[in-house]
């Protein structure tokens, strides 16, 4: 069956699978394994694909399942809910986004975004997406990932992590306002793509 | 009356719990006076799409050119 797949369609996979889990696993060789693993388990079982786009969705099926074993395994060994430098300046720039009063100070007000979804249909703008995901820590873009692209309940993601409630609550809503930030301010704020 | 830090926790919980009832009105009654927590609120909306449109296009890859 690999017959029917060039190896470049099959490269280009490989990259997009690829930079999917480095994201949220932040390891170069465990991310290569993991693709590597789901590659070989899809074309090893000797189903038929009607087509490329049939082939990568299962392959991509088989990755989400073990990226979340992986997340599994390592939260034995990390505490999630420790709060990393990083994360720390991350609150401290959040907080500096308020006047005492805890309203927006003016010059922090969450500006209009206009026409967001126009962004979607950007190459640049996915560009900019993906590094605000890499700039976030990596704690936290674990528990935003399992949230948002591997779409647990936030019930399953605390169980999974061990870590309590209000404490993913806590880091999703670090998590959103980083990436917020990041969004506006190197896209939304400097008018998207200079086109 | 909630202060606006409060209203960005309450937007992004929305995402991931059902909020109370009392949650509710005392956001909205919030966000229709705050146009700086309703931007807030509608771009952890686009947050959500723009995650769930990044998923598709790394597990669907480029379809068109099928
Ligand atoms: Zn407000």
């Amino acid at each position: 069956m690999t017959a029917n797949f060039d190896s470049a369609f099959l490269t280009e996979m490989r990259r997009d699978l690829l930079r999917f889990a480095r994201l949220q696993l932040r390891d170069n060789a465990l991310a290569e394994d993991t693709v590597q693993e789901a590659i070989a388990g899809a074309l090893a079982g000797g189903r038929e694909f009607a087509g490329r786009s049939a082939l990568k969705t299962w392959v991509f099926a088989i990755l989400r399942n073990k990226i979340v074993d992986a997340i599994r395994e390592r939260s034995r060994s990390i505490n999630v809910s420790a709060l990393s430098v990083d994360e720390e300046a991350m609150d401290e720039t959040f907080d500096g986004l308020f006047k005492p009063n805890a309203h927006w100070q003016p010059e922090s007000r969450p500006a209009d975004w206009g026409d967001p979804e126009a962004a979607l249909n950007q190459e640049q703008f996915w560009a900019v997406f993906e590094t605000c995901l890499e700039h976030l820590p990596a704690n936290t873009a674990r528990v935003f990932m399992m949230r948002e692209f591997l779409e647990f309940d936030t019930d399953e993601v605390c169980a999974e992590l061990k870590i309590s409630t209000s404490n993913c609550h806590v880091i999703l809503h670090r998590a959103r306002t980083g990436l917020r930030r990041c969004l506006e301010k190197n896209w939304f704020a400097s008018g998207g793509a200079s086109c | 009356m909630l202060t606006c830090k409060e209203v960005t926790h309450l937007l992004s919980e929305g995402q991931d719990r059902k909020l109370t009832v009392a949650e509710r009105v005392r956001l909205e009654m919030h966000l229709l006076i705050c146009s700086g927590c309703s931007n807030f609120g509608r771009q952890m909306n686009f947050l959500r799409s723009a995650c769930r449109r990044y998923v598709d296009r790394r597990s669907r890859g480029h379809d068109r050119a099928d």
